[in-house]
């Protein structure tokens, strides 16, 4: 059987909107919203190695390794930046976060 | 062209990159006792990055590395002020950091960083190096934000931009993908090409509107604008400035580069949803500004409120339109950068304060400071004949000409409910009962930057706004 191109994309759909969920339904922890961030790019992933397949391109693939880098990185400084939280208020539950009000 | 002869185009670029990491080398050898001297260097660097931009071999335009980037007046136009922008942004951090205990050698290293990514997003014409020079400017700034780690305040606002800038950076990247699968390229010709050619042109348009989501959430549109006030009010004020000024022009110019060049066929179809953002943005940044105390988050507001008079001109989508959105972007980093140049004069002993209260009576203990704030806010609500009416002149006359007529209008009225907050700072400084002074300190670089900036804002040299037009005119001309 052939999986089509359709399929890969609504996988990625799939992911992505698992993903923005996690963002905004979760009220607990920042280490979920950096998983959730981390499954976006990956769903962003599969759609550019989907694609490149399907058009038979490489730049598609060439693009998903310079997201990987990307991700990498920026879970690093996320990490960073959740440290330093973390050393300030004793716990990282995102409903605390709300020092600044209008 | 092969590499090496792409290279020599990217002068400014190869500065600021092997610069910063040397400088970055040097501060770990030397540790923070050569902060200072870092910084001048820093300021020395972005100098030299500036002159290279603004004397660049390129002429016309040409495209580098496969026409992956492009350097051209557009560009060009954009990394001056850019460039100018952010060493600013270190010459003015210069007291505070000090002042803070915040003197370490990074500071300086990530405003170049990140002003090497902001370039690179000026230029980019291709999804690929879109991306890449996005996330070299924000993530230098995500650290920015959180500069003063001990501080509750700044760390939370460096999380809070870190979790909404990675956010934006993926709808942005998700709508690239959905443009390279039904266009077949990533180059922005090409996509043009086969934007032209589609029979369905349904998949680049899902794309295109997760890649302006994206884009809304880098300018602070409404309504993706939500972290700015926190951000402004958390991070240092010098970052606060830098945010506000720099990445913001940047982030406009790659805007209006991924609108026009590869989908100025489909300029019907993106133009309701800038139109909408702009509305949404003017709305969001006069009502919400009305009831703040604190300055910082009026700036976040009124930045707010101007990237939606700016879209006005994107809106457009022509070449007048492209050239207004410049001129008012032009003409806003200015009024900004000596509005906070105001604001980090605002020092008691003890630190600064950042309380709108804090003004009162500001006209009878310090009546040059209050001058100064009074020309730029002023400037910011678009009084004639200062600068900031020019700006909001163009764009509104570039939206009449493309048919918008509706949408200047909308803009012209909402100004009105601007000028409001605007004048209500104004009148606080000129007529409440004075508070404590402020420490007297106009002699130094901010008491000089925020002088010149709103001696910019009166039309001292006539010619400096006819010269302003006609560059932004040439950089415009150079997307279409």
């Amino acid at each position: 059987m052939e999986i089509g191109l359709g399929a890969y994309l609504t996988v990625a759909a799939i992911l992505f909107a698992i993903g923005m969920a996690g963002i905004f339904v979760n009220r607990k922890n920042v280490i979920v919203i950096l998983m959730s961030i981390e499954l976006m790019l990956l769903a962003v992933n599969i759609n550019l190695v989907a694609f490149s397949q399907f058009l038979g391109d490489l730049v598609g693939q060439v693009f998903a390794f310079m997201v990987l880098t990307v991700a990498a990185a920026e879970a690093a400084i996320g990490l960073a930046i959740l440290v330093a939280y973390f050393r300030n208020r004793g716990d990282i539950a995102v409903e605390d976060a709300n020092l600044m009000k209008n | 062209m092969g590499v090496f002869e792409s290279l020599t185009f990217l002068g400014p670029e190869l500065l600021l990159a092997v610069g910063g990491m040397a400088l970055l080398m040097f501060g770990v050898w030397r540790g923070d006792s050569v902060s200072r001297q870092i910084s001048i260097a820093a300021v020395i660097l972005l100098s030299l990055a500036l002159i290279a931009a603004a004397f660049s071999p390129a002429g016309q335009g040409v495209g580098l590395f496969a026409d992956s980037l492009r350097i051209d007046a557009f560009s060009t136009f954009a990394k001056i002020i850019i460039f100018a922008a952010a060493a600013f942004a270190i010459l003015m951090s210069d007291r505070y950091l000090a002042g803070e205990k915040l003197g370490r050698f990074e500071y300086p290293v990530l405003v170049l960083f990140s002003a090497f990514g902001m370039s690179l997003m000026a230029s980019a014409s291709d999804l690929i190096t879109l991306y890449m020079g996005l996330e070299a400017q924000s993530l230098a700034l995500y650290i920015l934000a959180t500069f003063n780690r001990d501080s509750r305040r700044s760390t939370e606002a460096g999380l809070k931009y870190f979790v909404l800038g990675a956010l934006s950076s993926c709808l942005l990247l998700y709508g690239a993908s959905l443009i390279y699968g039904f266009s077949g390229s990533t180059q922005f010709d090409a996509i043009a090409a086969a934007a032209a050619g589609a029979a369905d042109r349904t998949g680049l348009v899902i794309g295109l509107v997760f890649v302006i989501a994206g884009l809304a959430f880098k300018v602070s549109a409404a309504p993706f604008h939500m972290w700015t006030p926190d951000v402004y009010e958390g991070a240092p004020t010098p970052v606060t400035a830098f945010f506000a000024a720099a990445p913001k022009l940047a982030a406009m110019a790659m805007f209006a580069r991924t609108l026009i060049e590869p989908f100025h066929q489909m300029t019907d179809d993106w133009r309701p949803v800038i139109a909408i953002i702009a509305v949404a943005s003017m709305l969001v940044g006069s009502f919400s500004a009305i009831q703040q105390t604190n300055i910082k988050r009026l700036m976040a507001y009124s930045s707010i409120g101007h990237m939606g008079y700016a879209l006005i001109g994107l809106a457009a989508g022509t070449r007048a339109g492209v050239s207004a959105v410049l001129i008012y972007m032009a003409v806003y980093i200015v009024m900004t950068i000596g509005a906070f140049a105001c604001i980090l004069l605002m020092r008691r002993r003890g630190g600064l304060t950042e309380s709108i209260a804090d003004l009162a009576g500001l006209s009878r203990t310090n009546a040059p400071l209050a001058l100064i704030l009074t020309a730029l806010f002023f400037s910011l609500a678009g009084i004639p004949p200062l600068a900031g009416f020019f700006g909001k002149w163009f764009v509104f006359l570039a939206a009449v000409e493309a048919g918008l007529g509706w949408l200047a209008v909308a803009g012209a009225v909402i100004s009105v409910v601007a000028a409001f907050y605007y004048i209500r700072v104004v009148w606080i400084m000129w007529f409440d009962e004075p508070a404590p002074v402020f420490e007297r300190d106009i002699g130094g670089v901010l008491g000089v930057t925020a002088a010149l900036s709103a001696l910019l804002m009166f039309p001292v040299v006539p010619a400096l706004i006819g010269r302003l037009q006609q560059a932004a005119s040439v950089a415009a001309a150079a997307l279409f």
